[in-house]
């Protein structure tokens, strides 16, 4: 089965990173010789648009990271394809491809190397790609990335440790942007940083997106980041994706009753507005990840589960406008 | 407008970025005009009407903050020189009285072996002589004490050097014997460490780089010659390789070396890599674990740059500690097996040869027993003692 995930209106131009069908199975050990299969991403299409942000929603364990380590082949996917600007990328390609595909990592603390200089930090995508020719331009180039994401450049000589969070997550993203990329994965990369100051790197993203025209596959559990960066989310549910629309379109019209729960679930600032609305809970266990249900893998916490939901996998449709959704019930 | 208002205010804008734009954080995308609501906003306070304007909207409060002025940026920023890894574990490491004393003792122990045989006019392996003639009368003398021949050509006006230990029953100078086996037993502890540090590095950061089958395969083995009685086999392959080698070097410059030496290599290059393979494994594999592994694989660096510069610097000093502390045991290790007799060959003394000689005639002179010993210790202790010393220091995990 492969979809037509591009949204309307964009179809004459390819888009700059395809993902279609993609599947990341773990092996997970049970016995001496037996083995099951974790499915962790499972048939996974959407693709992005330059300078386009596509949000990724779900909760813990859904595989949201895995989709983002898949595609940059930091694992190897058990099936499936990425393409990026049309063509696949491999294996053997992949090293082309990381110069212009890059990660911003979720825990600012442990994905900076204690051991370098801000400067070896930032410089390193530059010397394993040899970016430059005399050591003045690599220094010129590590000046001007830190310069880009609000850094003192006279900090270059520093240590990772000696940084605040956000400090860190910047430097994080300038080591992304070393190596001029088009599109970058962001995973979760506001989710360790304190509100004030993930609002202060959440600009500085959209900021840069229109500075370098990038594309970002933006991961996050919190739904309201997702909402303020994404032009388009996509909500995934164990390994799937259920539901996946324009922003505004997923806010207002959520299909999918995991959708709609997820959004009642944000905590609203004004507690008068809070009090009128309502919160819809789960009830039910999310099925192990080993042992999925055959139809829809939501039918256990499902409040409109059908017969129909138990036996048949729901495809993911488009429901006009680009608003795609894999319920029975719609 | 008091310190903490100004605080809160300096978090929030941060200092390249303008005031409006980084406060807007109306996450919910929804048009951020105030118009939209069906609220009375006019009756109101100024604060509460901000907050109405859409369901999810963060937005702060705008007029219970002013910009802060140059001045009061001025006041948040605090420079502190750029402090390295290295320099911030010197700091520490000196101020561990108990560490710096035995880092003190052991370069003065070095400098000794280094200069002492300069210094000193007598050899480890010959009889003290007076005039040219041999001291046949110089035996077992206690410290600072002179033979007879000695004593006459004082009276006549020579000076002689003083026998600072005394001597040996074979009338040679004890304290250049046990500078001599100082030598012997630091170069062995050295060198076995460094052999040892270097098979155990290469050994385990392979088997934990790249894990799965190689890893298992590999550590087996490791458990294999864990489980064997270290003292019989160094005992046995001391024997063994003593015949083995003593055809096999001759004529070379290894001759000098003596065979008991190198075969005490080769006992420590086999036996001794097994705990310092698995540390190195066990350290790779916990920091393999980090996210800025994972950045560099997404960049393209190769396992051997992963390897070399980001896993063994961030575990070097967890290896180098236990190569420092890796050094008092093969020292010892080096000294049983002289005081067995499987040591380095005579006349060259080595410390654990020297007690075994010295506990022959521990009733008549104990001081030759007394002295090796206490050189044993001395080194023993103050290598334990620095090891330890770098740890606290240089370990993150300890790190307060």
């Amino acid at each position: 089965m492969t979809l037509d995930t591009t949204p309307k209106g964009s179809m004459n131009s390819t888009p700059l990173v395809e993902v279609q069908n993609l599947k990341q199975y773990f092996k997970v050990r049970k016995g001496m010789f037996s083995s099951v299969d974790l499915k962790a991403v499972d048939d996974v299409s959407f693709s992005i648009k330059e300078g386009e942000t596509l949000g990724l929603v779900g909760e813990s364990g859904c595989g949201k990271t895995t989709v983002g380590r898949t595609m940059l082949h930091l694992l190897k996917p058990t099936g499936g394809t990425i393409k990026f600007r049309g063509e696949e990328i491999t294996e053997k390609n992949i090293y082309d491809y990381r110069k212009s595909m890059q990660m911003v990592f979720q825990d600012p603390y442990s994905s900076l190397n204690p051991r370098m200089t801000v400067s070896d930090i930032v410089g390193e995508p530059l010397d394993i790609h040899k970016l430059y020719k005399t050591r003045k331009e690599r220094d010129a180039r590590v000046q001007e990335l830190m310069e880009l994401v609000g850094l003192n450049s006279e900090h270059a000589t520093r240590y990772a440790h000696e940084f605040s969070g956000g400090q860190r997550q910047r430097i994080g993203i300038a080591r992304a942007l070393a190596v001029r990329p088009e599109f970058i994965i962001c995973d979760e990369s506001v989710s360790a940083l304190d509100v004030s100051i993930q609002a202060q790197i959440l600009n500085m993203f959209k900021d840069l997106q229109e500075q370098l025209n990038l594309a970002y596959l933006f991961i996050a559990h919190d739904i309201l980041v997702v909402n303020y960066m994404s032009d388009r989310v996509a909500v995934m549910y164990l390994g799937k994706i259920i539901e996946m629309a324009e922003t505004n379109d997923i806010v207002q019209n959520a299909t999918h009753p995991y959708t709609q729960s997820l959004l009642s679930a944000v905590p609203i600032p004004d507690p008068e507005t809070a009090r009128k609305s309502k919160r819809i809970i789960l009830e039910g266990d999310v099925p192990s990840p080993m042992n999925l249900p055959a139809g829809c893998s939501f039918c256990t916490r499902c409040p409109v589960m059908t017969e129909k939901c138990v036996n048949e996998l729901p495809p993911l449709v488009d429901r006009g406008n680009g608003h795609f959704v894999a319920c029975w019930n719609q | 407008m008091n310190s903490e208002d100004k605080r809160l205010e300096q978090d929030l804008t941060g200092p390249e970025t303008d005031l409006d734009q980084e406060l807007d954080v109306d996450l919910m995308g929804v048009d951020p005009v105030y118009g939209d609501q069906d609220l009375e906003v006019d009756e109101l306070p100024d604060h509460v009407k901000v907050f109405n304007r859409s369901k999810f909207s963060a937005q702060v409060d705008l007029s219970k903050f002013t910009l802060a002025s140059a001045e009061d940026k001025e006041q948040h920023i605090q420079m502190r020189p750029p402090s390295t890894f290295l320099k911030d574990g010197m700091a520490k490491f000196r101020k561990n009285k108990l560490a710096m004393a035995s880092a003190i003792i052991l370069i003065f122990i070095i400098v000794m072996i280094i200069i002492a045989p300069l210094l000193v006019p007598y050899s480890y392996s010959d009889i003290v002589t007076v005039n040219g003639r041999r001291d046949k009368t110089a035996k077992n003398l206690p410290p600072f004490h002179y033979s007879e021949l000695e004593q006459q050509a004082i009276e006549e006006g020579e000076k002689i050097f003083p026998h600072i230990f005394g001597t040996d029953e074979l009338g040679r100078d004890y304290f250049i014997r046990v500078i001599y086996g100082t030598r012997v037993s630091i170069v062995v502890g050295s060198f076995a460490s460094l052999i040892v540090l270097v098979i155990g590095l290469l050994y385990g950061s392979i088997s934990g780089y790249f894990g799965g089958k190689v890893d298992l395969v590999m550590m087996r083995l490791v458990d294999i010659i864990y489980s064997l009685p270290d003292l019989l086999l160094v005992i046995l392959l001391s024997v063994v390789l003593d015949q083995v080698l003593t055809k096999a070097i001759t004529g070379t410059i290894l001759k000098s070396v003596g065979t008991n030496m190198i075969s005490l290599f080769i006992v420590f290059a086999l036996l001794y890599w097994v705990s310092m393979a698995r540390l190195v494994r066990g350290q790779i594999l916990s920091v393999k674990q980090n996210e800025y592994v994972l950045a560099a694989r997404s960049m393209g660096a190769s396992s051997g740059r992963i390897i070399r510069k980001h896993i063994l610097p961030n575990c070097m000093s967890v290896i180098i500690i236990s190569t420092a502390l890796q050094v008092p045991s093969a020292i010892f290790t080096e000294s049983y097996l002289s005081f067995l007799g499987l040591g380095v060959q005579a006349p060259m003394p080595s410390l654990g040869s020297l007690a075994n000689k010295g506990r022959e005639a521990i009733q008549s002179y104990p001081h030759k027993l007394i002295f090796p010993s206490i050189m044993i210790c001395l080194i023993v202790l103050s290598f334990n003692l620095f090891g330890d010393g770098l740890r606290d220091a240089f370990d993150p995990k300890l790190r307060k």
